[in-house]
């Protein structure tokens, strides 16, 4: 059986990749993936931990996360629609309205 | 004190319904002049200026009527019986001790006193009409007016030393306000200010000296503070001294007697008929009345009797002085009425308080004339009051001539003037209750009184016209409504003295009717005097006054090149007179300057740098503090991603290794 430790580095290291995706990348989709690759990382790791102790909690969160990334997921495409339509570009350090 | 109208009376045996009639009298004296008051104060400039005018007028002359009623009233009860107090209602009750009434005293003295109030002032109302008709603020001054007629009587009707204080600090107020009257003007709005201030530093003396007689008294009310002197204080005590000195404070403040007498010649400023009103005949008189009032606490201070005498001395000779050669009308007028006011003092000084009272009368009448007339003098030359710009008026208003020249000669003291009567009276006291140089001091100041009154007649009346071209030829006599209130006022100066002759026996009528009130120590009593030597002194004094008119008239209509002459001659003493001393420059210095820049240093020094810089301090902190964190905000999605990544490993790395 594979052991605990190699599900949490595979979710460490994916969710890493979707840190440094969020920082560097500045086209709001990709940037958009890559918080769902963080929110999957995450979920991997929730699974592991409850297949390992036995309990169904984590994978019962998983689920949970999963629905609030769906829902996320509608929300978050719909204002980067309404931004496209509005700026023509989805290049987020063009956006900056709020800028003190 | 459970009923709110509860009526004491010195005579208990008095028939309920007189006391009853005579305590609702009392009242309405000054109720008039308040309602008045209210309803040209609030509605002024929605009547029309005839309603006004008769609503000022009608409210002073119904006071005035009912004045007359409790006057004749008070004359059909015997001596003992001539004293009402009504207590209206309890102003502070159930404080500790503190129980002090909103209560009226009618007695002689404050009969005296209400009746010479509200008919002089009926008069200089009448005459008001006339010289303020073409003022746009016509409803605001007969609204001041009236409000200051309320609040003298209050001060003379009052029964406890606070309600005094309340319309001594009321007439202050209408002084204020009616000096400032044109206070477009800075200089009338100066004058306002100065004689507010300057009151303030006396009413602060006043307001100590009620407190020290509650303090030893435990009570405020006048009868009972003077029924306990006699067994609480030692004659001659530290308490009584000290009591009496502060309560002078007040008055020396009130009624411009030296150090505080500086603020009356700025306060000319004002409209005429308020200089005779509140600065001649009614207001600054209220020290006297206030000394008088408390007689029998100064009576226990003989102390503080002396200091009343030498200032009151001092002001008479020192004000006459100034007076001798000063060119602006009203200054003369006015430093002449501080120079009286002193002789007022000097008399209830040397405890002849009926005749100190007296001349206040008689004062009243001769010097709201003069006042009254110097204003219709000034009224026909269209507002000029430099008697150097005067000169020849005689033919062109001969009401006004005639009848200042009474209230002239009534000052100067002549027979059968009434400042004839009240002034002999005055010098009688100083030479029996005083001593020789009191007398001759005083009589000196007689001298230049009858002096510079005439100087003043002579150069605004006779002699060649300096008047200016311009002004000449509206020249006219003023209104009926102007000269009757003169006419009246100089029948009362004629025969206003009559009431108190007293070389012959029984002919002080004036004395015996206020004899119940001070005791009557000193009416009457045959004095080690004789009657010959008194009507010698009374010659002796009209030919002082007379040579003092002869001396006016030789400089100023005789010989015109004469005062020029002894003005270079005495070049020295010139300068001091007409500079008045230097004395306001002297206050300017220690006193203004000092409170200037005191004030100039808290409000540069500590109001801008301390106070102002805490605050301002406080924001600019806030401003800098938002500076700084605003550049964290910078718009870039990124960056705020970064700062997210940073905190959480921090947290992260604080969870692992430090907990």
């Amino acid at each position: 059986m594979v052991p605990l430790s190699y599900y949490l580095i595979v979710s460490g290291v994916l969710f890493g990749i979707g840190v440094i995706g969020v920082l560097v990348r500045r086209e709001a989709v990709i940037i958009f993936l890559s918080i769902e690759l963080m929110l999957s990382a995450v979920n991997l790791s929730l699974v592991a931990f409850s297949r390992f102790s036995g309990s169904l909690d984590g994978q019962a969160l998983a689920l949970l996360v999963m629905a609030v990334a769906a829902g996320e997921a509608a929300v978050g495409l719909a204002i980067m629609i309404s931004l496209f339509r509005n700026k023509g570009t989805l290049d987020i350090d063009e956006i900056n309205l709020l800028k003190g | 004190m459970t009923s709110s109208f509860v009526i004491l009376s010195a005579a208990k045996n008095l028939k309920k319904e007189i006391v009853l009639t005579m305590s609702i009298i009392i009242t309405l004296i000054p109720l008039f002049p308040m309602l008045g008051a209210l309803i040209n104060g609030l509605f002024g400039n929605l009547l029309n200026r005839r309603l006004v005018g008769r609503i000022a007028c009608g409210s002073v002359a119904l006071s005035f009527i009912f004045s007359i009623v409790a006057f004749v009233r008070l004359l059909g009860l015997p001596h003992e019986l001539r004293s009402f107090t009504i207590n209206l209602y309890p102003w502070f009750s159930g404080v500790g001790d503190f129980n002090v009434p909103v209560g009226f005293l009618l007695d002689p003295l404050s009969c005296v006193m209400v009746l010479v109030v509200s008919g002089v002032g009926f008069l200089i109302h009448v005459y008001s009409i006339g010289y303020m008709r073409e003022d746009p603020s016509y409803p605001r001054y007969f609204a001041y007016l009236n409000l200051f007629m309320f609040s003298m009587l209050i001060l003379v009707l009052a029964n406890n030393f606070l309600l005094m204080f309340v319309g001594w600090e009321a007439v202050g107020l209408c002084s204020y306000l009616l000096i400032g009257f044109w206070y477009e003007k800075k200089k009338a709005s100066d004058a306002g200010k100065k004689a507010f201030i300057v009151n303030r530093i006396g009413d602060f003396g006043f307001i100590l000296g009620i407190l020290l007689i509650f303090v030893t008294f435990g009570t405020l009310n006048f009868d009972e503070v003077f029924r306990k002197s006699g067994e609480l204080l030692i004659n001659g005590g530290i308490i009584p001294t000290l009591i009496t000195l502060l309560l002078f404070v007040g008055a020396t403040g009130k009624s411009a007697q030296i150090p505080l007498y500086t603020w009356l010649p700025d306060a000319m400023e004002g409209p005429t008929p308020v200089s005779a009103l509140i600065h001649a005949a009614t207001m600054v008189t209220a020290g006297v009345y206030m000394v008088a009032r408390t007689h029998v606490l100064f009576l226990l201070a003989p102390i503080s009797m002396n200091v009343v005498v030498i200032i009151g001395l001092a002001t008479a000779i020192y004000a006459a002085s100034i007076g001798l050669v000063q060119n602006d009308i009203k200054r003369v007028l006015a430093y002449s009425t501080i120079s009286q006011l002193g002789y007022m003092f000097l008399a209830v000084g040397l405890g002849a308080f009926s005749n100190g009272i007296f001349h206040l009368m008689t004062h009243a009448f001769f010097k709201a004339l003069l006042f009254l007339g110097a204003g219709s003098v000034i009224h026909s030359l269209g507002g000029e009051q430099d008697m150097r710009k005067m000169g020849g008026l005689k033919k062109h208003m001969p009401v006004t001539y005639w009848t200042f020249v009474i209230a002239a000669l009534a000052i100067s003291g002549i027979i059968p003037f009434a400042g004839f009567f009240s002034k002999d009276a005055i010098l009688f006291s100083a030479w029996e209750e005083g001593n020789p140089i009191i007398w001759a001091l005083a009589v000196t100041a007689a001298f230049m009184t009858a002096f510079y009154i005439f100087r003043l007649v002579f150069l605004t009346f006779m002699g060649k016209p300096r008047v200016e071209p311009h002004a000449l030829h509206h020249l006219h006599e003023s209104p009926r409504i102007m000269t009757v209130p003169l006419i009246v006022l100089a029948g009362l100066s004629t025969i206003g003295g009559f009431v108190g002759i007293s070389v012959i026996k029984g002919g002080n009528i004036f004395g015996s009717f206020l004899e119940g009130v001070f005791g009557g120590h000193h009416v009457e009593e045959v004095s080690h005097i004789s009657l010959s030597f008194e009507l010698l002194m009374m010659l002796f004094c009209m030919a002082v006054s007379a040579a003092g008119i002869g001396l006016a008239y030789l400089m100023y209509v005789k010989r015109p090149d004469l005062p020029g002459k002894v003005a270079w001659t005495f070049k020295a003493i010139y300068n001091i007179l007409f500079n008045k001393y230097y004395v306001d420059e002297l206050y300017d210095k220690l006193f203004v300057k000092p409170a200037w820049f005191g004030s100039l240093f808290l409000w540069k020094g500590v109001d801008v740098r301390v106070i102002d810089g805490a605050v301002n301090g406080v924001g600019n902190s806030a401003m800098g503090i938002g500076k700084a964190l605003r550049t964290l905000q910078s718009g870039y999605t990124r960056r705020y991603a970064v700062y997210m990544v940073l905190g959480t490993v921090l947290i992260i790395g604080w969870i692992i290794w430090f907990r």
